[in-house]
């Protein structure tokens, strides 16, 4: 019997599109898209004793202290002055006084070489940046009350975030002429260094006010 | 009209589902509105996140105090350290060191109850910490 003469039998494949468009639709259903998205922050480690936990020493200078009080306004604090917000709504256009990113920025460049802003040590920093004076010690410490609300003290770090991005796209469009995002990886890492974030997030205090 | 090569299609956007979908893992049982923000990183690797959810609950017998879950039921901060413990124990070893704890809390919750979760992280050391937050314009 010659091979040719075998016939495959056809399959009835109709049903197919069915089947999978309902199983289509299960994945559709099912599929969670929204990507989680926040600010990033890094805790220190515990401390490994009472001592340890008073040892740290900042220069008086080179500490901006931001505080969010219970009824959530705002006061940025260091030695050169004080500035208060009523709510955080305020933080952008100040209602009268500089924007609270304006404040931070002065406060990490120190463009003035001011005495009451973190000192500027000179520090080298590879080719394209060289050696150039930065406050590497500066330290911006967010303390909040026990009843602040949750959103008011993430306001207060966006502002924060927001003041140390804006630094870095400077930095990047200064030294290699394009913004911060499309730098390489070790551009990236270059200006990191150059504006890098120093915020600390102290223990609570009851400040009072609350309930 | 022919459509043979429909199932073909379809079969493409259904296994680029398969591939994409990350199953709902937990139901959420506290309500929560995230605080706005608009420096917002997106967190990247799904498998290496874990969540912590902070809200009133939404069943409303069990009152409208700030509660805690983790996993798929309530918790109190002292959980917390064998929770994370438990969460690095079924990871990677390799990926251990690159855990990020997501806090997705009201944005009406008191700064007390994040303190006291974010104490307890540190004691765990669960240091690399991301405060979920919506992108909205403020």
């Amino acid at each position: 019997m010659p091979k040719s003469d075998r016939k495959v039998p056809a399959l009835n494949a109709s049903s197919m599109a069915d089947v999978s468009f309902l199983l289509l639709c299960y994945f559709l259903m099912v599929s969670s898209m929204d990507v989680d998205s926040g600010l990033a922050r890094r805790l220190p480690p515990p401390p490994q004793n009472e001592q340890e936990q008073s040892s740290v020493d900042v220069q008086r200078r080179n500490l901006l202290v931001v505080l969010v009080n219970a009824q959530n306004e705002i006061l940025l604090q260091d030695q050169q002055g004080t500035v208060m917000y009523a709510n955080e709504n305020e933080l952008q256009d100040g209602s009268g006084n500089l924007a609270m990113k304006d404040v931070v920025k002065e406060f990490v460049l120190n463009t003035s070489n001011s005495p009451d802003l973190p000192q500027l040590i000179e520090e080298d920093f590879g080719p394209p940046i060289g050696t150039v004076p930065v406050t590497s010690n500066h330290v911006i410490s967010i303390q909040n009350d026990a009843t602040t609300r949750y959103s008011a003290y993430i306001a207060v770090q966006n502002e924060v975030v927001r003041a140390y991005n804006e630094l870095r796209n400077e930095g990047a469009r200064r030294y290699f002429g394009t913004s911060y995002e499309e730098l390489t990886i070790d551009q990236k890492e270059q200006i990191d260094k150059l504006y890098p974030q120093r915020i600390s997030e102290a223990e609570p205090k009851n400040y009072g006010g609350g309930e | 009209m022919n459509t043979s090569s429909m199932p073909d299609i379809v079969f493409a956007v259904l296994f680029f589902f398969i591939i994409t979908t990350t199953l709902r893992s937990e139901t959420l049982m506290v309500r929560m509105k995230l605080p706005t923000a608009s420096e917002i990183q997106k967190l990247e690797k799904k498998s290496l996140v874990t969540y912590i959810n902070i809200g009133p609950p939404l069943d409303a017998r069990l009152g409208t105090g700030t509660q805690m879950q983790l996993n798929d039921r309530f918790a109190q901060v002292t959980d917390i350290q064998n929770y994370i413990a438990q969460e690095k124990a079924s990871m990677n070893e390799a990926d251990q060191p690159l855990m990020t704890v997501s806090i997705k809390a009201d944005e009406n919750t008191r700064m007390q109850y994040i303190t006291d979760v974010k104490q307890a992280l540190r004691q765990a050391y669960a240091l690399k910490i991301s405060y979920s937050a919506r992108k909205g314009e403020n």
